[in-house]
């Protein structure tokens, strides 16, 4: 017992230096624990996310849109890979990580909970959704476990480039024709508080963030970086002539800051348990993509077995 | 072509006719198989391969652009690459049949992706030497990209026809009911007659393709169909089936929703 306190304070000393830690360092248990929470959870999102907008695809109005957007969604699926890697280095394997994920015990990130009926929504979840999820994972470059932070660096670069990609879509329909504009605000309205739930609850509500602040896992806190989104967001909705969906949003000179509304808190929640107008959605693909790819997976087993014997049967011949 | 459901097709072409006849060939093949692939994001048998279905997707939508962006300049009258995309109907597209038959299982798609990407490796192997510039930049550009979907489909080919019992039945059924769609490829057009030597002539494909084909479905350990069945026809002169029509719909929804828009 006394040994693991003064582990506990070495690991503590040591994150507080600003030192990574690697996947063979001693960690506390919780740590590790909170981490595949958390990266696991993130490489979810990723993945789920794939869907809402997989879904415009097929229907992308122009090439240039559907090359992008394909290639949008690829790096999502890119982005699963890593964080799924990132989360295996700390002992938990990507099947375990899956079957958590389709058996609801493992959470993905209520947004993609929501449906995305219009084409402007491609915009409008780049430009907002991305960008709320940038301003979390910037911070997470920083984060105190090494494979989590370098998987962040590079998955920051990209998101960056969704962002643009979404805004410019957006940008196009509010300057397009009236019903392309009409088609941009509606989005907008949809999506802005769900946005904004996406930093998590408030921070007097949030149960573990304290303990993540201390380990350096998170950085800032929930609602410093819902402020900071609702701040760099809003001039960028005046830009394109577009409004913000809530009466109460308005400039506060003293704090220097948007003051706005009060989220709807009972529908993050509800969207969390389970009520979200998709959830049931996005596990029944995901379930039925994984067992009508059971027979395939199988094969390629099989095959690589089959050659790695005849691998084995021709070196014993030599 | 007289006497049957292909009548009234033309069969006389110009030069300049018969040239973006080429091109709607090579950019509605792309189209239609980059469209169909992409169905497959967010439904790959596992992550790694979701990845790389998509890439081949990505690379024949990006081909397809640069054939219809040089078509276009070829129509004139403000055609650009996404009025070719998007406001045809059925029967002005050219593609082969086979690319709009439906993905079916993986097994269905990974075949399809085998008899098209076999066929495009030669095909624009050949157009590297195109007697039209653009043309043969394209191909050189596209043929890299083509070599590596050629060897993708063709190891899950051999993966599944040697994997396991189930996958090899699968797999050999695909091969089978998609057998037919595959001798249009190589059927003789009035096209290549007035264009000339200086383009590559489809059917001189065929003896390559049956080759290559019949040398990965052997070590796959799969039979290969008879090459003298009944074939289908008709794509190449804008007779389809049914599927293309549902392609179409869901592809061309938007712009045709909202004609005054650009995106």
């Amino acid at each position: 017992m006394g040994t693991n306190v003064s582990l506990e304070e070495n690991f503590q000393t040591y994150v507080d230096g600003e030192n990574k830690i690697e996947p063979k360092d001693w960690m506390p248990e919780k740590y590790r624990k909170t981490l595949i929470r958390q990266i696991s959870q993130h490489a979810h999102s990723e993945i789920i996310g794939m869907q809402p907008e997989a879904n415009w695809i097929t229907r992308a109005p122009s090439l240039r849109a559907k090359l992008i957007l394909l290639a949008k969604v690829q790096d999502e699926a890119g982005h699963g890979l890593y964080l799924y890697s990132a989360a295996e280095t700390l002992g938990e394997s990507r099947e375990k990580m899956i079957s958590d994920l389709q058996s609801g015990k493992a959470k993905y990130s209520s947004i993609f909970n929501y449906p995305t009926p219009s084409w402007a929504d491609m915009g409008t979840i780049g430009w907002l959704v991305d960008g709320a999820a940038i301003q979390n994972q910037v911070m997470l470059t920083r984060t105190s476990y090494g494979p989590y932070a370098r998987a962040m660096v590079k998955i920051c670069k990209e998101e960056s480039f969704h962002q643009r990609q979404g805004y410019e879509v957006v940008m196009k329909l509010a300057q397009g024709t009236p019903e392309q504009k009409a088609m941009a605000q509606e989005s907008l309205n949809r999506w802005w508080w769900p946005s904004l739930m996406m930093f998590g609850p408030s921070d007097d509500e949030s149960p573990n963030s304290a303990q993540s602040m201390k380990w350096k896992i998170k950085r800032k806190s929930n609602d410093t970086l819902r402020q900071e989104f609702v701040d760099k967001t809003v001039p960028q909705v005046e830009y394109l002539g577009l409004t913000v969906p809530d009466a109460d949003l308005k400039w506060n000179e003293a704090r220097g800051h948007y003051d706005f509304g009060v989220i709807n808190w009972d529908e993050f929640y509800d969207v969390i348990q389970g009520n979200g107008p998709c959830n049931k959605e996005r596990i029944a693909h995901h379930v039925e993509a994984h067992e009508e790819g059971a027979w395939v997976r199988e094969a390629a087993n099989a095959f690589a077995q089959k050659q790695a014997q005849r691998k084995k049967n021709t070196g014993a011949a030599a | 072509m007289t006497g049957g459901w292909l009548a009234g097709k033309k069969s006389q072409f110009t030069q300049e006719e018969a040239l973006k006849e080429y091109f709607t060939f090579l950019a509605d093949d792309a189209l239609i198989l980059g469209q169909q692939l992409s169905r497959w994001c967010s439904k790959g048998p596992v992550l790694e391969q979701d990845i790389a279905i998509i890439n081949t997707s990505l690379d024949h939508i990006g081909r397809a652009r640069l054939l219809y962006q040089e078509l276009a300049k070829l129509e004139g009258n403000g055609a650009t690459e996404d009025t070719l995309a998007y406001l045809r109907d059925h029967q002005e597209f050219r593609n082969a049949l086979l690319l709009e038959q439906p993905n079916g299982h993986w097994g269905d798609s990974v075949v399809r992706s085998f008899f098209i990407d076999t066929f495009n490796f030669f095909l624009y192997d050949g157009l590297r030497q195109c007697e039209h510039l653009v043309l043969a930049g394209i191909a050189e550009k596209s043929v890299k990209e083509i070599a590596y979907q050629a060897q993708w489909s063709a190891e899950w080919v051999i993966r599944l026809g040697d994997g396991t019992e189930e996958s090899h039945q699968k797999v050999q059924n695909s091969i089978d009911d998609l057998w037919m769609w595959t001798g249009e490829l190589f059927e003789k057009h009035p096209v290549f007659e007035t264009l000339g030597s200086g383009f590559v002539d489809f059917s001189t494909l065929k003896t390559q393709w049956l080759e290559k084909v019949a040398l990965v479905l052997e070590t796959a350990t799969l039979q290969m169909p008879d090459s003298e069945l009944w074939m289908q026809t008709g794509g190449r002169l804008g007779v389809h089936t049914a599927h293309l029509g549902f392609i179409l719909a869901e592809m061309q929804s938007l712009p045709r929703t909202h004609p005054n828009a650009s995106w």
